[in-house]
């Protein structure tokens, strides 16, 4: 018996398909772009490419994420706050303290031993210190996403990034180099800065170990040091975290299939 | 003839006026500002000066303001763009009291006197929110120019609601609305509308008194003209020849002006 979770993203578009016993046997991972219901269609025909299955073979598919309720071969929805929080627990599960950084929003969320969301805090009203953030360094440098983490890891001499909006952040990247300031220092101060915002977002859920670290900024080695650094603690991370909230509504899938529980579920 | 240059470097565009003695323009340019912004501002002088075949020389004295203006090197003068913007505001709105600058990132709103001095100000020094930057970013996403946007904007019939108050967001806002099929005029006003809910709270933060003015890049949308004076219950008057842009460097041109007779004063003195 295989479920599925698919989590639509604001920026990226996860899929996993999973085992009745967890076993994840494929993975799939699109831009979201524009049309919502085709990045989530996408993304889970790449999962079930991977898990050599076909679209009949999957008994349940839980939508999650900011276009959840766009992706019409959805069997259900439920919030990317409670799959987070379900996925970071089955991937690590000493977690009580979750932190997702997304492309546009970053969430903290307090969870119980069974994954249960105790408390949440997330950037509803402002960009500042997500993903985006690296965004703008990554268009405002002419560099791809993926080579600033390694970047920053070289940086001597970080710069004090000044800007909270993340509009302002790219004039301020290319004022530090006009300024005649070194490329990894200012990635590095870019790093620092989505770091100490989103350990701030921690702190007001309230830190309890184990923290767990979450959604696609994960794959971000700097960024992952950094935030290990300013919690206190190393940060759990595996290669499965960036796919951590499909994996959650795979989870809860799961659940409506072998125990006839609804998915559905209030806020959060 | 006397002549001064007023070189205004915004954070989007780089804008440069010359200057009579009588605050008659003789040329203006305006190009993106980059991130050199002593280049800007020399080359924006250069082309300004071509245009209308002037000699560098013939050029009095030259006033740099706006974000930028401290790499401008070729500036006599460098002045707040407050105070030029208040100033050459004043020149072609003289009963205005209250000025809203809506540029690419930052947005000013000015309680300015009688003489076109600044009492109080206002600036979006944290947040993007209400800058123009986000309708450049719409119009680009759509397919056209910035100096599309007043036209496509007024043709709306239904325009669309973004509710985000982040820029970034509502950027999101809009590109869903344009995969649920909505109309590139709908669209576009929405987004104008959403950027006038935002520049009018900063208004009124200032205890803005009318009469009202309009400056800025953005002071050629018509729809935002209207919508401020709706909701701020008193005509927003702009610039004339849709000079809006060039209120800064105007300003500085003129202050330049008043600098350059002071001191012949004193020389004559």
């Amino acid at each position: 018996m295989l479920v599925a979770g698919v989590d639509v993203g604001s920026t990226q578009t996860k899929a996993v398909v999973m085992t009745g016993d967890h076993e994840i046997l494929g993975r799939g991972l699109c831009p979201t772009g524009a049309r919502l219901a085709e990045a989530g269609q996408t993304a889970f025909n790449l999962a079930l490419e991977e898990s050599k299955f076909a679209e009949p073979d999957v008994s349940l598919v839980v939508g999650t994420g900011y276009g959840r309720f766009n992706i019409d071969f959805g069997d259900a929805q439920v919030t990317e706050i409670s799959c987070h929080a379900r996925g970071a627990v089955h991937l690590f599960p000493n977690t009580r303290s979750v932190l997702d950084i997304g492309g546009q929003d970053t969430k903290a969320i307090k969870v119980t031993a069974d994954g249960q969301v105790v408390d949440f805090n997330m950037n509803d009203k402002c960009a500042a210190g997500t993903g985006r953030f690296l965004g703008a360094a990554s268009d405002a440098l002419e560099l791809p996403l993926g080579e600033l983490g390694p970047l920053a890891q070289t940086a001597k001499n970080p710069v004090k990034m000044t800007t909270t909006c993340t509009v302002f952040a790219e004039s301020e990247i290319l004022g530090w180099l006009a300024k005649g300031r070194r490329v990894e220092d200012v990635v590095m101060g870019v790093h620092q800065a989505i770091a100490s915002r989103s350990v701030a977002l921690l702190r007001r859920a309230g830190i309890e170990p184990e923290v767990t670290f979450t959604g696609g900024v994960t794959r971000n080695t700097a960024m992952v040091e950094l935030i290990s650094e300013m919690v206190g603690s190393e940060v759990n991370t595996n290669e499965e975290s960036h796919y951590c909230g499909a994996i959650g509504a795979g989870l809860y899938a799961l659940d409506q299939v072998l125990t006839g529980a609804s998915a559905e579920r209030g806020m959060p | 003839m006397t002549l001064t240059a007023g070189i205004d470097l915004g954070s989007s565009y780089t804008k440069v006026a010359l200057v009579d003695e009588h605050g008659f323009i003789e040329s203006t340019y305006m190009r993106k500002t980059g991130f050199h912004f002593a280049d800007a501002a020399e080359e924006s002088l250069r082309v300004a000066l071509e245009q209308k075949d002037i000699s560098r020389s013939d050029v009095d004295y030259i006033a740099g303001t706006g974000f930028g203006r401290y790499a401008a090197e070729i500036s006599d003068l460098s002045i707040t763009e407050l105070t030029c913007h208040a100033y050459g505001t004043h020149r072609w709105l003289p009963e205005v009291r209250t000025v809203l600058d809506a540029g690419g990132q930052t947005v000013k709103a000015l309680r300015i006197d009688e003489v076109g001095r600044v009492t109080a100000f206002r600036l979006n020094d944290k947040c993007a929110a209400g800058a123009g930057a986000f309708l450049q970013k719409t119009v680009e996403y759509l397919g056209y120019d910035i100096t599309d946007i007043a036209r496509l904007s007024e043709n709306a019939q239904d325009p669309v609601t973004v509710s985000s108050v982040c820029t970034v967001f509502a950027e999101s806002e809009i590109i869903n609305h344009l995969a649920a099929d909505r109309a590139v005029e709908d669209v576009c006003a929405g987004a104008v509308i959403a950027l006038t809910g935002r520049a009018a709270q900063l208004v009124k933060r200032v205890k803005a008194e009318p009469p009202f003015g309009l400056t800025g890049g953005l002071a050629s949308i018509k729809l935002l003209t209207d919508k401020l004076g709706e909701i701020l219950g008193s005509p927003f008057a702009v610039p004339p020849d849709g000079l809006g842009a060039y209120a800064g460097a105007y300003g500085a041109a003129l202050l330049a002006h008043q600098r350059l007779q002071k001191r012949t004063e004193l020389v004559s003195a």
